[in-house]
């Protein structure tokens, strides 16, 4: 099922990218890696999502946008079933990843997780070695065969997250000595060493001063040849940097989803254009 | 009332409080002070090396520090483990609603509240007296070996007593570390028991060694549990074997305040023993905050 493309990928780096383009083009629709169908979820009685269809596409970045409480978080890590360390949440529906319905209680989360990567708000490395931070996905994952080719894996994954010159004369000092962008930056790295198909990013800049936030930004950008991207953030300019297609949640239902350039240049709903105009939220 | 009254009482609870705290201070100075005094002229290298002579009256100390040591040893390789499980379990997989999980809580709570000398009952009855002489009969044909008092059934009545103590110190610090490491863990495609051995337990280290040694502190002064489970009256060798009978440190202050034949002259070897005793708390304690500090710098900087 979940294929190779990551997988195949080459050692070396892409070309960088200095100056992003101003305005991204929309592009032409892709095949659809993750479709939700009227999904809806409940922590208790509480209901948090209702009804949520819509598709993620292959090697895009989607963009999920909407005020504090508005569900967008509870939606991301559904794909990743990452809710399911709370106790008492209920889900129905769909979630279709390549076809599988991962919400299903007999799916293998454990599995799932390794190819749908995550990336949180704060910072989270492990107090370890920044070299430990990321061989530690390829341990439990038994992905290193020997010492070699775990260093070449971490300097692999490292080098992906265009993080390994700033790194490489101290890959065993503690990753907690780096600054908030630079452990944001080996999160990411971390969960790429796993070879996910998918990464998602919770408000991975909300915690980050503005240079580390474009630093990231354009990483995201650099990442989406290789990776469907998923991004929640309460940064419109953000959303609308970032992203080819975003969606709109209001009070756990999906206003509006469609490609980025139309959702902020031609809204079609009115509570979007009162939200990405600032008028509430 | 008038606000000058108010500033007044003001004043007089503080100075209430604070002389409650300088009562604390000036009884354990008062403690302190009459041990260190009487305790320190017959301290000495002998002390701490020769067994007891003279009917109690001369010699040392030195196989009731052996037989304390050898008890809060064997007592931690039972209790450290038994306790981390116990806590992993509240802490990381217990539903909180559930009726299991309501009765084990208030199954430690209530251990933690029995006397000792219950503890001292209870591993006469079960230890020695039941899993004893169940090995006695089923691996020497009857023949005493197990079933009497012994230093392995004194350390296990122990390790019952200290268990609540490990426990509830190992699981604070598995509450205390961050939910963000879990989520990476988990996120990353790791398993429950990864997430929790490679990364929540080694967090928690500190902890646990802090429950490990604030058990044996507690151990160390505990005489009412091993009275009847292996703790001697006068043994002039140390136990070579895990069904020996031992001396202990506690246990020999009793000794000596109340059967010696001679009050007068057993009195300084008695403040002497106790100081020896009060020290080797205060090491312990002091080595927990040690090693606790240690571990967390050494987990902010590798």
């Amino acid at each position: 099922m979940l294929s190779t493309a990551a997988n195949s990928r080459s050692p070396i780096i892409r070309t960088e990218i200095k100056e992003l383009p101003a305005v991204q083009k929309p592009e032409a629709p892709k095949n659809v890696r993750v479709a939700a169908k009227d999904f809806s979820f409940w922590y208790g009685s509480r209901q948090a999502l209702r009804k949520i269809s819509m598709d993620i596409y292959a090697r895009n970045v989607t963009a999920i946008i909407g005020p504090s409480g508005c569900g967008k978080s509870t939606f991301l890590r559904s794909l990743n079933r990452m809710n399911d360390m709370i106790a008492g949440v209920r889900m129905e529906g769909e979630i279709l990843l390549d076809g599988q319905n991962i919400i299903s209680p007999d799916i293998d989360v454990v599995a799932l997780r390794r190819n749908v990567g995550m990336v949180f708000q704060q910072p989270n490395p492990f107090p370890k070695s920044i070299f430990d931070n990321i061989a530690y996905g390829l341990r439990i994952n038994k992905m290193i065969k020997n010492r070699a080719d775990g260093e070449m894996s971490v300097q692999e994954a490292l080098q992906h997250a265009a993080i390994w010159d700033e790194v490489k004369d101290r890959l065993h000092k503690s990753a907690l000595s780096m600054s908030g962008g630079e452990q944001q930056r080996l999160c990411i790295a971390r969960a790429l060493a796993v070879r996910p198909q998918i990464l998602l990013m919770d408000e991975p800049a909300s915690a980050l001063d503005p240079i580390s936030t474009s630093k990231i930004e354009e990483l995201i950008f650099r990442l989406k040849k290789d990776y469907t991207i998923v991004i929640v953030t309460h940064n419109m300019q953000q959303a609308a940097r970032v992203s080819d297609h975003t969606a709109f949640f209001l009070q756990g239902e999906l206003v509006e989803f469609g490609p980025t350039v139309q959702i902020f240049t031609n809204p079609r709903d009115k509570r979007t254009e009162d939200y990405i105009t600032g008028r509430f939220g | 009332m008038g606000t000058s009254t108010r500033m007044a009482v003001d004043r007089c609870l503080r100075l209430l409080t604070a002389l409650a705290a300088v009562c604390i201070i000036g009884i354990l100075a008062i403690i302190l002070g009459i041990i260190c005094h009487n305790g320190w002229e017959k301290l000495s290298w002998t002390f701490l090396t020769a067994a007891p002579s003279e009917g109690m009256t001369g010699g040392g100390v030195f196989p009731a520090i052996f037989g304390t040591a050898a008890l809060v040893f064997i007592m931690t390789i039972f209790v450290a483990p038994a306790g981390v499980f116990v806590a992993i379990y509240f802490s990381e997989y217990a539903d909180r609603s559930s009726w299991f999980y309501i009765i084990s809580r208030q199954a430690v709570n209530n251990l933690a509240g029995v006397p000792s000398i219950v503890f001292g009952l209870f591993g006469l009855g079960f230890f020695v007296q039941f899993v004893g002489r169940g090995v006695d009969r089923a691996f020497y044909s009857g023949e005493l070996h197990y079933g009497q008092p012994a230093i392995i059934w004194a350390a296990l009545t122990m390790a019952v007593l200290t268990l609540p103590v490990v426990i509830v110190s190992v699981e604070e610090a598995l509450q205390a570390v961050p939910r963000g490491y879990r989520e990476a863990s988990h996120a990353l495609g790791s398993t429950k028991s990864q997430a929790i051995f490679r990364v929540v337990l080694p967090h928690a280290m500190p902890g646990v060694l802090t429950g490990s040694i604030l058990a044996i502190g507690r151990a160390a002064g505990e005489v009412a549990p091993i009275l009847f489970v292996g703790a001697a009256y006068y043994l002039p060798r140390i136990p070579g074997k895990f069904n020996d009978q031992f001396m202990h440190l506690g246990y020999h202050v009793f000794i000596l305040s109340t059967q010696s034949p001679d009050v007068d002259a057993t009195k300084p070897i008695l403040y002497s023993t106790v100081f020896v005793l009060l020290a080797l708390t205060f090491i312990l304690n002091a080595l927990a905050v040690f090693i606790r500090a240690r571990m967390r710098m050494a987990q902010r900087s590798a």
